[in-house]
């Protein structure tokens, strides 16, 4: 399996960093917006964001949640290995919020669909927009589109994008893979 | 593991310890669903589930019902009081007649020991036993432990006693094959004509002085006296069993420490459990009922992720 770098620490540092500047663009003083890390892996990209927003940009009274979506996913038991739940940590509810759903890659975008139907579980959000670190473009199986990203990459199938953080693979990093 | 090692949940003793770890852990974040706003998830919008009673019952029918239907399963009730079982129609005859409706999932309580087994071994569907006699009542005694796990961290190391009617419940097997299974000690406290002769090859103690039972355990999970299925005197009066083994407030007061009461009810308020020590801080009677449909929705989540599509 040949692996190439896409982006290394540095060229993701200066995205979250481009990212975080676009948010406050758009939301200002975050009084009525909140971050939602889809679980597992968007739940990184969110928690550094808000990281960055809070200490570097001084945002105060950020709400950040974390969603598990696997209950909502319309795989189930469609695939080869059953799916395992995350935990959900909402103590929020997004009734009148604007919402920025937060995940490291686009590919499908069934993951955002199923994420849209468990934020139900949470009020009525006033709009909601779309963040990713990486948007894979011309793979898309919904009509799904990011309102921030990262980095495009026109990956064929064949190819996987891997996302690794500091946290969990002691290394910021993406990489296209060969399957 | 993300997979159970069972086809269906037919008692615990059919299942290892890593199964009740992924029950639990996946009970974890339906309990989070349930106390949601909103708590449905669509998981399982192409799942029929038969709730086959042919046994009363109303919060294990309740909270199985509850649990398929958070779950957002197809159900459809059937009682045999109300059904052609009445004309003389044979269980397999009923189970398949059900089936033929394209019914994925049964949930079955029956009178019969092992009618669950026997049901798994005709039928194409994934069996839940809801209770079969005096058998096993495993989601019972998951719901239980998993209260338990709750309350005081783990149940490794605990004392647990299980005192009443051991003799016709099945509650207390299952407990004891899921409360060992989990590292836990188990006792049973009652009179002697309600204790199984066979208890003690189940590496179960027997007390029958029940102060020293609650002075031994972390836990003491109440069980009712079912008068339904006495069919001789086990016992001379219902004031003598409860002056023997009802548990009242100034028993618990008496002891150096805070135990914590279960009981799988319905209670005999009165009688095995006064009013005041049921709806006490150390009961955690409505805890179980609540985990109880966590622990339901679980189940059938990772069974009906093994239906063939």
């Amino acid at each position: 399996m040949s692996k190439k770098t896409l982006l290394n620490s540095k060229d993701i540092e200066i995205i979250l960093h481009r990212l975080a500047c676009q948010l406050i663009e758009n939301h200002n003083d975050f009084s009525n917006t909140v971050l939602i890390g889809l679980q597992p892996r968007g739940s990184f990209l969110a928690k550094r964001l808000a990281d960055l927003l809070k200490t570097t940009y001084h945002v105060e009274g950020l709400q950040l949640g974390l969603l598990d979506i696997t209950f909502y996913r319309d795989d189930f038991r469609r695939r080869d290995a059953p799916l395992a739940a995350t935990a959900t940590e909402m103590d929020f509810i997004i009734e009148g919020k604007n919402v920025v759903i937060i995940d490291d890659v686009l590919y499908s975008g069934r993951s955002v669909r199923a994420a849209l139907t468990a934020m139900q579980a949470y009020g009525r959000p006033d709009n909601i927009e779309l963040l990713v670190l990486i948007d894979r473009r011309f793979s898309r199986h919904l009509p799904i589109q990011p309102n921030y990203r990262g980095r495009q990459v026109d990956a064929i199938n064949k190819e996987k994008v891997l996302v690794t953080w500091a946290e969990t693979h002691k290394k910021d990093a993406v990489y296209i893979e060969l399957k | 593991m993300s997979e159970l090692s069972v086809e269906h949940l037919l008692g615990i003793k059919y299942l290892k310890s890593t199964d009740i770890d992924l029950i639990f852990r996946t009970a974890d974040h339906f309990k989070e669903v349930i106390n949601r706003p909103i708590k449905k998830v669509p998981s399982l919008r192409d799942i029929t589930i038969a709730n086959l009673f042919f046994e009363n019952s109303t919060r294990t029918k309740l909270s199985f019902e509850l649990a398929e239907k958070r779950l957002s399963a197809d159900v459809i009730n059937f009682s045999a009081g109300q059904s052609s079982v009445k004309k003389g129609e044979t269980l397999i005859d009923t189970v398949n007649n059900i089936l033929a409706m394209k019914v994925d999932i049964v949930v079955m309580r029956h009178a019969s020991v092992g009618a669950g087994v026997f049901l798994s071994k005709h039928v194409d569907a994934k069996i839940i036993n809801a209770g079969d006699g005096t058998h096993e009542h495993p989601t019972q005694a998951l719901l239980d432990s998993y209260s338990i796990r709750e309350k005081l961290g783990s149940v490794k190391g605990k004392k647990i006693v299980i005192v009443g009617d051991i003799l016709h419940s099945r509650v207390a097997l299952s407990n004891i094959f899921a409360l060992q299974l989990q590292g836990a000690e188990v006792k049973v406290c009652g009179p002697t004509t309600l204790i199984p002769k066979y208890i003690s090859s189940l590496g179960v103690q027997v007390e029958t002085n029940l102060k020293k039972a609650l002075e031994w355990c972390d836990v003491a999970n109440v069980l009712r006296v079912q008068n339904e299925r006495m069919d001789i005197k086990y016992f001379p009066s219902t004031r003598e069993y409860t002056q023997l083994f009802g548990i009242n407030q100034e028993i618990l007061d008496n002891l150096d420490k805070k135990i914590v009461i279960m009981h799988p009810g319905p209670i005999n308020r009165g009688v095995e459990i006064t009013s005041d020590v049921a709806d006490s801080n150390q009961s955690i009677i409505l805890n179980q009922v609540e985990n109880g449909v966590a622990v339901r929705m679980a189940v059938i989540y990772l069974l009906a992720q093994q239906v063939k599509r």
